[in-house]
């Protein structure tokens, strides 16, 4: 991969220039369903780039020096390695031999949760701290499956390389390696029936309570990014679309993130809260059955 | 920077949240406030939403009569609230006390403890009348609001 070509991947597409306006899209698309299932007409199509730029244009109150620093820091931080995540995505696999390391991006995507956790220790809130907790013990339950997954798949194309793995998967591994990660995709968006790390109106925002102004905004950038990135890595995933031109290749992605990010959203409005036991007893154990099927199947199979 | 300026002013129009601090309120206005946000009147489709933190909000809407308990906790939530910021007095309690002025556990009108930018009268007031008075209040914020 040359440098040009990994800046265009980080700057154009799939990172910075697509991925804004698609994560403030999917912020959008999320908030306006939730908004029509439940009979109401929801915010325009602008909201979520207004609400981005109110923030960014309040003042920040003081701090402590080194609590500043950590509370500005964390979220840019969570931006930066999800548009790292987001630019290993193979939409585009043939451009040399760097076609999206499997590891590189698992610990990618895990960054902005640790920040996320780190966020609600460092501001110094009961609630955050409460967030903090819950979105630490969730994800060591998410992870079991998720990762199990990713080893099927992994395991089943004999490869690292996420675009090798998104062509030469085995249906029998692939179809409950998606169905494992499509399950660990609303805890880590942070959205019903699994929002229990941010769980408004119990404990306010979770772990950006106290998180004000741009720092907020940064926040909800990074959620909007990750949105991006999940669906993204799971719509990579879900085709080996390697000979199809490659204004097909991207409109495939782009339209199979949308209908994960509209899948996702209508799950959300239509359920309730788990607590935190049931969340994690149902990810350690239907999440990773489904996960050591898929792996199992990919052990097997020759 | 005229366009940037613009930008932020219409921003602040279009997003703007509101944080509700219930100062020994008797409940009566603080339903008729969640009752904006149900589907028959819906101000989210205005960008209006209701924050469960101090630090993420724009406009602080306060109900009740200021009751000595509830005192410190307006003067925190109010300097928690990160400027430029917008008070709402929400019904008659925090205008003029209603019928608990005079009672020695009552700290109020509100606006001898802070600043008040839009009364909205009514016992309780109708979510007609609470949007007009967070309408008021959005045209302040936008204009550069309390700082």
């Amino acid at each position: 991969m040359t440098l040009g070509r990994a800046l265009l991947q980080l700057l154009v597409f799939p990172g910075l220039l697509y991925a804004v306006p698609v994560a403030w899209l999917m912020l959008w698309i999320e908030r306006k369903l939730t908004a029509r299932l439940q009979g109401r007409i929801g915010p325009p199509f602008y909201q979520p780039f207004f609400d981005f730029v109110k923030l960014l244009a309040k003042r920040p109150l003081p701090r402590p020096p080194l609590q500043a620093l950590a509370m500005s820091a964390l979220p840019v931080l969570a931006v930066a390695s999800t548009l790292g995540a987001l630019a290993l995505l193979p939409v585009f696999p043939h451009g040399g031999g760097f076609g999206g390391d499997l590891v590189l991006l698992v610990a990618l995507l895990e960054v902005p949760p640790l920040c996320g956790v780190l966020a609600g220790f460092v501001s110094r809130s009961l609630y955050g701290e409460l967030g903090a907790t819950r979105e630490a013990v969730l994800s060591i339950a998410y992870s079991l499956p998720f990762l199990a997954a990713l080893v099927a798949l992994a395991a089943a194309a004999n490869s690292l390389s996420l675009s090798v793995i998104s062509q030469q998967a085995m249906w029998q591994v692939r179809v409950p390696a998606l169905i494992a990660l499509a399950l660990c995709l609303p805890v880590k968006l942070r959205v019903n029936p699994f929002s229990v790390a941010n769980a408004e109106q119990e404990i306010y925002a979770g772990a950006t309570t106290e998180f004000e102004g741009p720092r907020l905004a940064l926040w909800e950038l990074a959620h909007g990014l990750e949105w991006v990135a999940l669906t993204g890595m799971w719509a990579v995933l879900a085709f080996p679309s390697a000979d199809a031109p490659w204004p097909l290749r991207a409109s495939l992605f782009v339209a199979i993130s949308l209908l994960l990010v509209l899948a996702i959203a209508t799950v959300a409005a239509a359920t309730a809260r788990l607590k935190l036991a049931q969340a994690a007893r149902m990810y350690w154990l239907w999440g990773f059955a489904i996960g050591l099927i898929a792996l199992v199947v990919a052990m097997v199979s020759p | 920077m005229g366009i940037l300026d613009d930008l932020v002013r219409t921003a602040r129009r279009r997003s703007p949240w509101l944080f509700h601090l219930n100062a020994g309120s008797c409940n009566g206005c603080d339903i008729e406030l969640v009752t904006c946000l149900t589907p028959r009147y819906d101000v989210e489709q205005l960008g209006i939403r209701l924050e469960g933190s101090p630090r993420h909000a724009d406009i602080i809407v306060v109900s009740g009569p200021v009751t000595r308990t509830t005192r410190v906790a307006v003067e925190t939530v109010y300097a928690q609230v990160p400027d430029p910021k917008v008070v709402v007095a929400l019904g008659s309690c925090p205008a003029s006390c209603n019928v608990f002025a005079g009672s020695p556990t009552i700290e109020g009108p509100l606006d001898r403890i802070i600043p008040v930018d839009v009364y909205v009268p009514g016992c309780p007031p109708r979510p007609d009348a609470i949007m007009a008075g967070i309408a008021d209040a959005i045209a302040i914020l936008a204009g550069g609001g309390r700082t």
